[in-house]
């Protein structure tokens, strides 16, 4: 009998997904063995026209990393969706935009302003920004369009599995392999979360939470936490509370707070359930003052809080119920 | 948003035209008519009174013929009905809780104008409300038991009368007072209006009667400082401040009062007209009887040495070394009856008190025509000696004004007219003048007394005095104080001349209400007299269970209202103590353990405390007899792991895509010009 098919591939995202992947080391040739890769571009040389010579669900494993950002990407999410048994949005960019999906905040003009113009490192006099469809004397090229908003890929098309991450961290992800590859029963699919906690990254986190009030907030640069307290009440922003574990809290274990990688847990918007929480937890004073000085005290408070949006929607921007600014014009 | 689970609900759609309230406004017909062909609805009408005998009976008759599963009634608020409506359910044999208010009243009708705007949104309104009202459960009611102890805050006359009811009728009081005596303002008054009885005539007998009631513990000198738990259940932390006087030995013989060689003006119970030791009591039929120490004028505790007190007390009953001490009362419910502060005449300072001698305030001339007082009733000037010959009485000072208080004061216009005739009595020949905006004598008895005053000859002038100088204008007007008005009832700027002035500080909430209110989870209005549940028909009880108010902590108020309220507040506690037990609303958070990932974020949010950690299994619970269903820890936890009873996300987000269930251009535009 041959061996299953395997496929993987990189669309709007950063690549460290496909290194997390080798990051679970030796049982990487395990992998190897067991499957047969017949799409991954990282790592080997396919076109895209061999995956369309395909016949449907030809491929038994698709790990796809990135979000949907340009026409490229969502031509190949269509055409791996048609492909594969079954597709896994592998990693925060497939699963909810990740930092790609802060993008969703502006405009695509300004992010090529950005990019190609404003930034003091490019030499302006070559100015130039992507153009779909450019004139060379060899004839017309077009490169993929670029999306006004980013998409996560259930945004797209329908996906079996998710598996959550900033990278995914290799534990989860060798663990899902081997379920895979020991022929257990997976979860029914249907955007179902592999590779991590049901519950909040603070039930894996061992430092010491007390109860919670927050006079002012602190960049991670501004102070040195105190070690073995909870971050939050030491006034950092950590997503912990909001995000769902899995990744066994590396990030609160050496001192940095939690960003949000896992994303938001079950049927929840992440940033909203985690300013709601600060907002619950942020000190309005001594009690009995007035109120005109409460509003005040949270209003100074709130004020030490750099970046709001950047913070609670690092992640999951593309996916949360915002989904991206709204333009003037609607 | 509907599933299976909800396609069989059969729901009842009532709007109420509410006369005209609603009716006006809002087309009635048209919305129950629309209501009908909406899914889930088995019934919709629309009637004049839905909160009347036949409305009710209409939705009970449904209920039973048409085998309603679901109730929605559009009407008033909730505040106002719902109660009535839950009632009409379950005397159909529908759990109360399946019963959903859409309030087109007061966010509609009453909101605007605009018949089609109102008409639209009574739309949303009902449609969110059935839409969440197929999502809803029943539940049933939790039932705590009551402790029938009492706690009473405040030993003014309004504490006191509510302090004696409950005791009489057998059930036990603490009664807390933060000064060293009980008696309030009451205690410092010579005669009370109209009848002019004398305050200690009928206040002293029934201080006397507190304190050796047997169902009532006094702790005077003391103050709450804490309040756990909820109606039928509270856990108070008072403190009782260190007196440095034994009382288990105390006689009260005064001894040490006579011997103390500091004296200092008294600034409280005197308001700066007399003196006092610093070992002192605020009068001699202070109850209780033991005196305490001022430590901050005190020579031994201020220079360590003296001691005379102690040399003196035939029982050893002075106690330096007292402490603060820390009592737990179990109570199950709570009267406030924390009275008000009288208005700093200060502040009006074209008045001139405090810089002008002769400018008295109201509290000090009570204090100098009581017979008892610093000048055994004799109306002196500020010297002490001379007699003043006229007399000038400015009303609202403080009050009525837009500049310190809009509201009236309710009780100075008759104290005002009883100064009047107690100068009369005291100093004959002297002429008085009062100087009114309007004379407030509502009262039983109060306008005869007033004419009784008129026909002593005392001057009425109707006109906000402008000023009181001692600038002289002329050789008419030299060493005297003269009072600059408009007298409105001739048209004409006066200048009187008199020798004494009083002016008549209002009532004002006292400078810590907020915060008692804030320990006592009770609110506050914008001039911090407390607030009652409803002003007409609810006027002691207030929107905390099991915690009344009586007196003039909820507003300016003369002695007969405050006793009417204390024994009100009085009677509302034994009510709720004979029931044994109280019936509370099924609306609490629960936390689902699973999904708690224990951030402890909850923790602090909840106002009751009834949220606990558990440290072992590193989860947090919410203790459901504490819980007071606010809804504070839902909205706080961030992992969504907490539910609120009746208050559930898909019951809540049901509503919201029922309210948004128009998605015309015209809708929207609405929504968006509300928003902005």
């Amino acid at each position: 009998m041959a061996k299953p098919t395997f496929a993987m591939y990189w669309a709007a995202s950063c690549g460290g997904c496909e290194i997390s992947l080798l990051n679970i080391g030796e049982q990487i040739l395990a992998v190897d063995a067991a499957f047969d890769v017949v799409f991954w571009p990282c790592v080997a040389d396919f076109k895209y026209h061999d995956v369309e010579n395909y016949p449907d669900d030809y491929i038994d494993l698709c790990l796809f990393n990135g979000g949907i950002r340009n026409s490229e990407n969502e031509e190949l999410a269509h055409l791996l969706r048609r492909k594969s048994k079954t597709l896994v949005a592998f990693g925060s960019c497939a699963y909810e935009g990740c930092v790609p999906g802060l993008a969703n905040l502006t405009t695509n003009q300004a992010t090529f302003n950005a990019v190609y113009d404003d930034c003091i490192s490019n030499d302006t006099t070559r100015y130039q920004q992507p153009q779909v469809v450019s004139q060379v004397p060899e004839g017309e090229l077009r490169i993929p369009v670029m999306y006004e908003t980013v998409r996560a890929l259930d945004q797209v098309v329908p996906v079996d599995y998710i598996i959550p991450g900033c990278p995914p961290e290799a534990h989860q992800i060798s663990a899902v392999l081997t379920a895979i590859l020991s022929g257990a029963q997976l979860p029914a699919p249907g955007g179902t979360i592999l590779g991590a906690a049901d519950v909040a990254l603070c039930e894996e986190c061992p430092l010491t939470k007390d109860v919670k009030q927050i006079t002012r907030f602190y960049r991670p640069y501004e102070i040195s936490p105190e070690p073995g307290l909870c971050l939050l009440e030491q006034g950092l922003v950590c997503m912990g509370p909001a995000t769902r574990g899995g990744c066994g809290a590396l990030c609160p274990q050496v001192g940095m707070r939690c960003e949000g990688c896992y994303g938001p847990l079950a049927g929840q918007d992440q940033g909203a359930r985690m300013l709601s929480a600060i907002a619950s937890v942020v000190s309005a004073g001594p009690p009995g003052m007035e109120e005109a000085a409460q509003a005040a005290a949270i209003e100074e408070a709130m004020a030490t809080l750099a970046d709001p949006v950047g913070t609670f929607y690092r992640f999951s921007m593309a996916h949360s119920i915002m989904g991206r600014a709204k333009t003037v014009d609607g | 948003m509907s599933n299976s689970e909800q396609q069989g609900e059969r729901v009842g759609v009532y709007v109420c035209h509410c006369g005209h309230n609603i009716a006006r406004t809002i087309a009635v017909e048209q919305v129950a008519e629309w209501a009908a062909g909406q899914e889930h609805v088995a019934v919709a009408r629309d009637y004049k009174f839905m909160c009347s005998n036949l409305g009710q009976g209409m939705v009970e008759e449904d209920i039973k013929e048409l085998g309603l599963t679901r109730v929605v009634v559009a009407a008033c608020s909730p505040h106002m009905h719902e109660k009535t409506f839950r009632t009409t359910c379950q005397r159909a044999g529908l759990n109360p809780y399946l019963f959903e208010m859409a309030n087109i009243r007061e966010l509609g009708s009453w909101a605007t104008d605009d018949r089609e705007a109102a008409t639209r949104k009574a739309l949303a309104q009902v449609k969110g409300a059935i839409e969440r009202t197929v999502h809803q459960r029943p539940l049933e009611p939790l039932f705590v038991d009551i402790n029938p102890n009492t706690l009473v805050v405040g030993g003014g006359i309004a504490g006191l009368t509510a302090a004696l009811e409950l005791a009489n009728a057998g059930h036990h009081v603490f009664l807390v007072e933060r000064d060293s005596s009980i008696g309030g303002h009451m205690a410092r008054l010579d005669k009370t209006f109209p009848t002019l009885d004398c305050a200690a005539c009928i206040l002293t007998p029934k201080m006397v009667d507190v304190e050796h009631h047997p169902n009532i513990t006094l702790m005077t000198w003391s103050e709450v400082e804490a309040v756990h738990g909820y109606v039928g259940n509270f856990n108070v932390r008072v403190r009782k401040k260190a007196r440095f006087i034994d009382p288990d030995l105390c006689t009260g013989c005064a001894a040490c009062i006579e011997k103390c060689p500091v004296s200092i003006v008294d600034q409280n119970f005197e308001v700066g007209l007399g003196y006092r030791n610093a070992v002192y009591r605020n009068f001699p039929q202070a109850v209780p009887k033991y005196p305490v120490i001022d430590t901050d004028n005190c020579t031994y505790f201020q220079r360590g040495k003296c001691r005379a007190c102690e040399v003196v007390c035939p029982t050893e009953a002075i106690a330096f070394d007292q402490k603060d001490a820390w009592v737990q009362l179990e109570v199950g419910n709570i009267i406030l009856a924390t009275g008000y502060e009288q208005f700093d005449a200060r502040r009006v300072s074209q008045y001139g008190y405090g810089r002008l001698a002769n400018v008295f305030t109201s509290m000090e001339f009570e204090r100098m025509v009581n017979a008892s007082g610093p000048t055994a009733g004799q109306v002196v000037m500020r010297d002490g000696v001379t007699a003043p010959k006229r007399i000038g009485i400015v009303h609202c000072v403080g009050s009525r004004d837009k500049n310190y208080n809009e509201y009236c004061s309710r009780a100075c216009c008759m104290v005002a007219l009883k100064f009047a005739h107690l100068v009369h009595e005291r100093v004959p020949g002297a002429e008085v003048y009062n100087f009114y905006i309007d004379v407030r004598a509502a009262g039983k008895h109060y306008e005869e007394f007033y004419h009784r005053v008129l026909e002593e000859g005392t001057h009425l002038i109707r006109g906000r005095v402008a000023e009181v100088t001692d600038a002289a204008r002329g050789p008419g007007e030299e060493g005297q104080l003269i009072i600059q008005v408009e007298d409105t009832l001739i048209g004409k700027q006066r200048r009187i001349p008199v020798d004494m002035v009083i002016l008549m500080a209002g009532m004002e909430a006292r400078h810590d209400a907020r915060q008692v209110a804030n320990t006592f989870g009770l609110g506050c209005d914008f001039e911090g007299w407390f607030t009652e549940r409803h002003a007409k028909l609810d006027p002691v009880v207030t929107m905390t269970e099991g915690i009344m108010i009586a007196g003039a902590c909820q507003g300016p108020k003369a002695i007969p209202e405050a006793v009417a309220q204390g024994s009100a507040a009085a009677a509302r506690v034994a009510s709720l103590i004979n029931q044994r037990s109280v019936k509370m609303e099924p609306v609490r958070a629960s936390i689902n353990g699973a999904a708690c990932s224990g951030c402890r974020i909850c923790n602090t949010m909840c106002p009751y405390n009834a949220i606990v950690f558990h440290e072992e299994s590193k989860i947090s619970e919410v203790i459901t007899a504490l819980c007071q269903g606010c809804g504070a820890c839902v909205a706080a936890c961030p992992s969504a792991a907490i539910n609120g009873a009746h208050f559930t996300r898909d019951q809540m987000m049901a509503q919201i895509e029922g309210i948004l269930w128009d998605q015309s251009e015209d809708a929207r535009e609405v929504v968006w010009l509300e928003r902005m």
